[in-house]
C-alpha cells in the first residue's frame, strides 16, 4: 500500500505495434470506470512472476472515452530484468495484473504558450498524451518523433492522423536525425520543450536547448529508468530486524518488498525521491543510478533510492 | 441525517453559536497538553461517526449562514475570488470532487445527476437547481471555481504544480485567519510561507513541499491549524483589519467566555485527477470559550497549551493582547487533573 492505491486490472486486449513494443489494453476487474489522469502520468504496473512480485512503471497512452480502459506501451528491452520479458511472453488477453493509482511526474507546464513534444522510440507514449491533451486544449504544439525505422514507429501512423502537418518523424535508417540545432531557435518566448526517450537523446535535446539560450525550467524530460540488475548482495533491514539477499535480476526495493516490508515508492523509475532510504552501513560500493539525489548525496553515501540503486559489494544496512 | 441549519451571523450582531452537538463534533487541535510546530499530515480518511472529518467535504448547522457570509465578503471585495486562465481546468475537477461529494454523504440536501457532459445539480438548502454542460464555462452563472464554493463551506486554494513546485494560481478566500489571496497570488509554496515564524528553521516546509510535490489521487491528506479570534468573525482578512484588529482590545475579564474564540482550520489536500493541481481546501471552525469548557478535558488542555505557548507564537498568531485574560478564564476550568491522550472528548 505505501505506493498509494491500487487498482486489480485484466488484460482485454493485445497488440502487437511493432516487432518490440506491445499495447496492453487494460479494463479494472470489477468493471467501474478507470481514473481520469492529466497527460504524461505513469501507473506502476505489479506483475507476479512464478517467483517473484515485478513492479515497473508504464506511461498511460490513453483512456478509452468511456474510461472502461487505459492503454499502455511495453518495449521488449533486451537488458530486462523479467518485467517486460514478462509483458511480452506471460502476458495474455485476459491475464490478471494490478496497477497503482495514476501519478504524473512528467506533466506539461500549463503557462506555456507553446510546446514541443519530442519522443525517441517507446518514448512517444507520454508524448502522445500530451499531444492529445493539447489539441483537446487548442494550444500551440509540435511533435518531433524518431524512430529506428518504417517498422518501428509504434505510433507514427497515429500521430500523423490525429495531429497532422503538427508531426515530424525521423528515421534512423534515413539518417534523420532531430536537428535540434534547427528546431529550437526561433520559438515563440514562452514555450517549453518536452522529451522522452534514450538517455543519449534525451542529453543532446536538452544541451541543445540550453546552447539556444532556454531556460532550465522550459526544459522537461522523463527519464523512466528501468532498474538495471547488478551482482547479488546481502541486505540487512536494521529496524525490521530482517537479513535477506538481493538477487543479480531483483531491485533493491523488490527484495525489501518480498522480506515483508511495506516500504514507500512511487515512480519507481529514480525520479520522484518517495524511496530515499537512509543507509546504515554499506560493505562495498553504492551504485546511486536514480536523477534524484544530488551529486554531494550521492558521494556522502547517507542514502539511496531503493527502486534504481543498488550496492556492488558484500553487504547493505537499511534504516528500514 | 438531516441537519438544522442556524439563521446566525458572523459580524455586526455575532449571533453565531454552536449546538451542543457541534461543540462534541468540535474539532479540538491538541492531542496533547502543549504545542509545537510539526509537520503534522496525516491521511484524510473517514474519522468517527458524526465527527468533522467523518466525510471528505464536511456540511454542518452554520452551512447556510456561512454562505450568505460569503456572499457578503463577495459583493464588497471580488478580489476574495480569483483564477489564472491556466487553472480552468483545475476549477473543473474541484465542481467534480465537491459535488460528488456533498451529494454521496448528504444525499437529504445535495442530489447531483450525470449524463456524460450534462449535469444536474440540486442545493436543497441554497434553493438552487442547476443544469449545465461539464467543461463549458458559459453554462454556469459563473465561472466553475467560484460556483461550487459559493456553496461549500472552507476556503479553497488551488495550487498548480510546475518546476518541482507549487503556485497559488487560483481561490476563493473569505474566512481566513489573516492571509491574503490577493496578496498571495501566483507565489509559490515557499514564498507564501515566508512570515511563518520558527518553522524554516526546523526544516518543516521543505519537508511539507517535497511531500505534497508526490500527493497521490486517491490518497488526500489533512492536517489541523489553530488560531483565536475575537467575535465569531469568519473573514478576518488583512483587507478588513481595521474592522477587527481594534476587537482584540475588546477582552474583559466579564466577556471573554462568549467574546474569545478558539478557531480551527481543518486543512486538507487532494490531488486532483485532469488538471494534476492540488487543491488545499481551509475549513475554519470556531468555538466560544464557555463553549469550549462544557468538554473538562479541552478546557483543561487549552489552558495549559495557552499558559506555556511559546513568544513568537503568541505573537505570530495575535495573541498578545487578549491571551492573559483567556489564561486566567481557562484557569478556573482546570483543576490540574491529568487530560487522557488524544483529541476526542472523554
Amino acid at each position: 500500500m505505501s505506493g498509494g492505491v491500487e487498482i486489480p486490472v485484466r488484460v482485454v486486449a493485445i497488440e502487437q505495434a511493432t516487432p518490440t513494443v506491445k499495447r496492453f489494453s487494460l479494463a479494472a476487474r470489477d468493471g467501474a470506470p478507470l481514473p481520469l489522469y492529466s497527460a504524461g502520468a505513469h501507473v506502476v504496473v505489479a506483475m507476479d512472476a512464478a517467483d517473484r512480485r515485478i513492479k515497473n512503471p508504464y506511461s498511460l497512452i490513453d483512456r478509452s472515452p468511456d474510461g472502461s480502459t487505459y492503454r499502455i506501451g511495453v518495449l521488449r528491452t533486451q537488458q530486462s530484468r523479467g518485467g517486460s520479458a514478462f509483458m511480452h511472453e506471460q502476458v495474455a488477453v485476459g491475464s490478471e495484473l494490478t496497477i497503482t493509482m495514476p501519478v504524473n511526474l512528467f506533466p506539461l507546464n500549463r503557462t506555456g504558450r507553446k510546446h514541443l513534444l519530442i519522443a525517441g522510440g517507446i518514448g512517444v507514449t507520454p508524448i502522445y498524451a500530451m499531444a492529445e491533451e493539447l489539441a483537446r486544449q487548442s494550444v500551440a504544439y509540435e511533435i518531433h518523433y524518431a524512430m529506428r525505422d518504417s517498422a518501428h514507429g509504434a505510433f507514427a501512423d497515429e500521430l500523423v492522423a490525429r495531429h497532422g502537418d503538427r508531426v515530424r518523424l525521423y528515421r534512423d535508417d534515413c539518417q534523420e536525425v532531430i536537428a535540434v540545432d534547427r528546431i529550437l531557435p526561433n520559438q515563440p518566448l514562452g514555450t517549453h520543450l518536452y522529451v522522452c526517450g534514450p538517455e543519449g537523446m534525451i542529453n543532446a535535446i536538452l544541451a541543445g536547448g540550453r546552447a539556444a539560450g532556454w531556460p532550465e525550467e522550459n526544459l522537461h524530460a522523463e527519464r523512466f529508468l528501468a532498474p538495471p540488475g547488478g551482482s547479488p548482495f546481502a541486505l540487512r533491514l536494521a529496524k525490521a530486524g530482517i537479513t535477506t539477499e538481493v538477487r543479480a535480476d531483483q531491485s533493491l526495493l523488490e527484495a525489501i518488498e518480498a522480506a515483508g516490508v511495506d516500504a514507500a515508492f512511487l515512480c519507481r523509475g529514480g525520479a520522484c525521491g518517495q524511496c530515499e532510504t537512509r543507509v546504515v552501513s554499506a560493505d562495498g560500493e553504492l551504485v546511486h543510478n536514480d536523477h534524484f539525489l544530488s551529486d554531494d548525496e550521492k558521494a556522502s553515501g547517507a542514502k539511496i533510492m531503493t527502486c534504481v540503486s543498488r550496492l556492488k559489494g558484500r553487504e547493505l544496512v537499511l534504516d528500514l | 441525517m438531516t441537519i438544522q441549519f442556524k439563521n446566525e451571523t458572523f459580524r455586526d450582531d455575532f449571533t453565531f453559536s454552536n449546538s451542543p452537538e457541534a461543540i462534541r463534533r468540535f474539532p479540538f487541535p491538541f492531542d496533547k497538553d502543549q504545542y509545537m510546530y510539526a509537520v503534522n499530515i496525516e491521511q484524510h480518511m473517514p474519522g468517527p461517526a458524526k465527527s468533522a472529518t467523518e466525510f471528505p467535504i464536511d456540511i454542518d448547522e452554520h452551512y447556510v449562514s456561512e454562505m450568505r457570509d460569503r456572499a457578503l465578503v463577495l459583493k464588497a471585495d471580488p478580489l476574495r475570488c480569483q483564477s489564472l486562465p491556466h487553472m480552468i481546468t483545475a476549477e473543473w475537477d474541484l465542481v467534480e470532487l465537491l459535488m460528488e461529494s456533498m451529494a454521496k454523504h448528504y444525499p437529504e440536501h445535495f442530489t447531483l445527476t450525470r449524463d456524460g457532459d450534462r449535469w444536474h445539480w440540486i442545493n436543497r438548502p441554497l434553493e438552487i437547481d442547476q443544469t449545465f454542460t461539464f467543461g463549458d464555462a458559459a453554462t454556469l452563472p459563473c465561472p466553475p471555481m467560484e460556483y461550487v464554493t459559493r456553496q461549500c463551506q472552507g476556503d479553497f486554494c488551488l495550487l498548480d504544480q510546475r518546476n518541482d513546485n507549487l503556485w497559488m494560481d487560483a481561490g476563493i478566500v473569505t474566512t481566513q485567519a489573516d492571509w491574503s489571496l490577493d496578496f498571495d497570488m501566483g507565489m509559490n509554496f515557499m514564498e507564501w510561507h515566508g512570515p511563518v515564524p520558527l518553522a524554516h528553521d526546523m526544516g518543516v516546509f521543505d519537508r511539507a513541499l517535497k511531500f505534497l510535490l508526490n500527493l497521490q489521487q486517491g490518497r488526500p491528506v489533512r492536517r489541523l491549524n489553530w488560531t483565536m479570534t475575537v467575535n465569531p468573525r469568519l473573514d478576518t482578512s488583512p483587507e478588513n483589519y481595521h474592522k477587527w484588529g481594534i476587537d482584540r482590545t475588546t477582552v474583559t475579564p466579564e466577556n471573554v467566555g462568549n467574546k474569545v474564540h478558539l478557531r480551527v482550520e481543518l486543512q486538507a489536500l487532494w490531488r486532483l485527477p485532469r488538471s494534476n493541481a492540488i487543491v488545499f481546501s481551509i475549513r475554519c471552525y470556531l468555538i466560544k470559550m464557555e463553549e469550549l469548557v462544557t468538554i473538562p478535558k479541552w478546557g483543561r488542555r487549552l489552558h495549559r497549551v495557552l499558559r506555556d505557548l511559546p513568544p513568537e507564537l503568541v505573537d505570530y498568531k495575535g495573541l498578545t493582547r487578549f491571551r492573559d485574560t483567556t489564561v486566567d478564564y481557562l484557569a478556573r476550568h482546570d483543576d490540574g487533573a491529568p487530560t487522557s491522550p488524544g483529541f476526542f472528548p472523554d
